[in-house]
């Protein structure tokens, strides 16, 4: 089925759509977080009525602003790509994707325009009390937003919750509940909007930092500090929790993302953890498939059976196990699943001419396969298979899975580390003379954005070559148009973008300089 | 006399819009933005593809059906 497709065309689509989403989550993290810490801080302000909390508030609500500024509609350019580069996807994926974003719209977005203009008009002009149930529906409505796009994004990840309808090619929601509460959903919401929270944390801390080494607004930057390190730790141990039950969830979800998270080719019982280790470059095994070695491991004996099973002593299966299949562990190799999506297609294909030349009976039979329980669970839930011809195509890029995924956790205990550190020395208020370490915040700000990304490159390289796991693969979602207009709108966003980025950080280097003298409007 | 509550809206985003600072800059930034991503890429560069080539979600439905199912 490869051969039909333009490659060339598909792994542009993909870079484009890595590149908007990339440049995208630049500006989103922040601003999930930022919110909160400016509600929490004007929360201290209005109960203590102490001005400098005012002060401060409203220096962290310009930050805000730049970002949001920058930031906002750089989502709505992924929905372009949807209805051009990806229409089968789109159509596929039918009012699943639909509805979660339609209510993002109404409902998250009016809330969040609506009260940042009190915000940032309303100081003095509306009632303390007013101003902050603003900054806080702000807070809940930006993230309201988030939730719903990671509805959709869970939904990929885990289809359920729909019904696969064979005359429009679609899928259509059967319960919303399903969909909206399934675990990798809640799972999902939990861990990005924390990791969120964590951003933020660490760019005030960051800039609070740089403020006690030029030694200006000290009081501000040192409260800053209390509350970002507070709030980073509370978040940090949440976003741990929530990564712990993510990979729970995509050990059985996604076994071969799992896999690969670990370089695991050769299923275990007791299989440890590696917390750290170096891939070597990919050999090729006697079946053509290219392996990565983690030859230099720091590993944690069954410490990744304990994770992902509950228990000391679980297999894990590899990847080897996942695509020759096991048949001792009753895993099915992936030529299996092969045969069984190219069933269901052929199925569906059937159906289709059935419908077409008339054969009501024949066209009915075999419709109502795709509404049979039997045929779901056994053939339908291979569709995407169905489109493969290569068992090893459904191995991730396992170094890019593998090392994203180790930067993800080693900077997140880094994080959680800082943030202690922090709070201590700030509650002791003995930061002044710690400039090693305030430089270090400083330069975490950046690293902060690395762990965010790489997190999303875990969740979507680990995934491929699925766009909706097991039902539809990236080659098969594409829309049949020219490789080169991709190439061009490619070129287009890269620079688009740059040009946010440059504007974003010249603009808010320029008002952290300003300080909080101008803060507010 | 008592404004009507239309009336001190508009004053709300009015007086807010004229006494902004750093604002200022960041309106034209979105403006340019909005324009650049609304009028140029979506109408030049980033059609619907299903919604332009065909007039119903049968024929778009129709059309998916043998993209997912021919060989």
């Amino acid at each position: 089925m490869f051969e039909n497709f333009d490659l060339s065309l598909v792994n542009w689509s993909r870079g484009q759509f890595a590149l908007t989403a990339i440049y995208h989550w630049i500006f989103v993290p922040l601003t999930l977080g930022i919110t909160f810490i400016l509600a929490i801080m004007e929360t201290i302000y209005v109960r203590t009525g102490n001005e400098e909390w005012k002060k401060i508030t409203k220096f962290w609500l310009t930050v805000f602003g730049i970002n949001f500024a920058i930031g906002v509609a750089t989502g709505i350019i992924l929905e372009f790509e949807f209805g051009t580069n990806w229409s089968n996807y789109s159509w596929f994926v039918g009012d699943i994707f639909g509805a979660p974003l339609a209510i993002e719209g109404i409902m998250a977005f009016f809330l969040e325009s609506t009260f940042i203009a009190v915000m940032f008009f309303g100081w003095n002009k509306v009632s303390k009390k007013f101003h902050l149930v603003s900054t806080w529906l702000v807070a809940f409505g930006a993230n309201l937003s988030a939730l719903w796009i990671l509805v959709a994004n869970a939904w990929m990840q885990s289809p359920v919750g729909m019904q696969f309808n064979p005359d429009l090619a679609r899928n259509e929601m059967v319960n919303f509940w399903d969909v909206f509460l399934s675990p990798v959903a809640v799972n999902k919401f939990i861990h990005t909007i924390t990791s969120g929270f964590v951003l933020a944390s660490l760019f005030v801390i960051g800039v609070s930092a740089w403020f006690i080494l030029k030694k200006r607004e000290l009081v501000l930057a040192k409260k800053s500090i209390l509350v970002a390190s507070i709030f980073g730790l509370l978040s940090g141990l949440m976003l741990v929790y929530s990564g712990d039950g993510s990979v729970r969830l995509i050990a059985r979800i996604q076994p071969v993302k799992f896999a690969a998270l670990e370089g695991l080719y050769k299923g275990r019982e007791g299989a440890g953890l590696i917390a750290l280790g170096i891939m070597t470059s990919g050999k090729e095994d006697s079946t053509g498939r290219k392996v990565y070695p983690v030859p230099l491991k720091l590993e944690i004996p069954n410490l990744l059976s304990y994770m992902a099973a509950g228990s000391w002593n679980a297999f894990i299966p590899g990847i080897n196990d996942l695509i020759d299949g096991n048949p001792e562990k009753e895993l099915l190799s992936v030529r299996e699943k092969i045969k069984r999506g190219q069933y269901a297609r052929e199925t569906l294909a059937r159906m289709k001419e059935s419908r077409d030349r008339g054969d009501s009976l024949t066209y009915r039979q075999l419709k109502d396969k795709f509404y049979d329980a039997d045929f779901k669970e056994n053939y339908f839930s291979y569709f995407g298979y169905g489109f493969l011809n290569d068992p090893n195509s459904l191995i991730p890029n396992v170094p890019l899975t593998f090392y994203s995924f180790h930067l993800m956790v080693v900077l997140g205990f880094y994080f959680l580390l800082l943030f202690i550190v922090f709070l201590l020395l700030v509650w002791k208020d003995k930061l002044d003379n710690k400039k090693l370490l305030l430089w270090l915040a400083v330069f975490t700000i950046p690293l902060a954005y690395v762990a965010s990304e790489a997190g999303w490159i875990v969740a979507e390289v680990g995934r491929q070559p699925w766009v909706v796991q097991d039902l539809l693969p990236t080659v098969a979602a594409v829309s049949h148009i020219n490789a080169s207009s991709v190439q061009i709108t490619f070129l287009l966003f890269a620079a688009i973008f740059t040009g946010l980025l440059i504007a974003e950080i010249s603009i808010m280097i320029k008002q952290i300089r300003i300080g909080p003298k101008e803060g507010g409007k | 006399m008592r404004r009507s509550l239309f009336h001190r809206i508009f004053y709300f985003y009015y007086d807010g819009f004229r006494s902004m600072t750093v604002g200022k800059k960041l309106w034209v930034i979105i403006l340019i933005k909005l324009f650049i991503m609304f009028v140029i890429l979506k109408l030049f560069f980033f059609p619907d593809i299903l919604k332009k080539n065909f007039s119903s979600d049968k024929e778009r439905g129709d059309y998916v059906l043998d993209q997912l199912s021919k060989d």
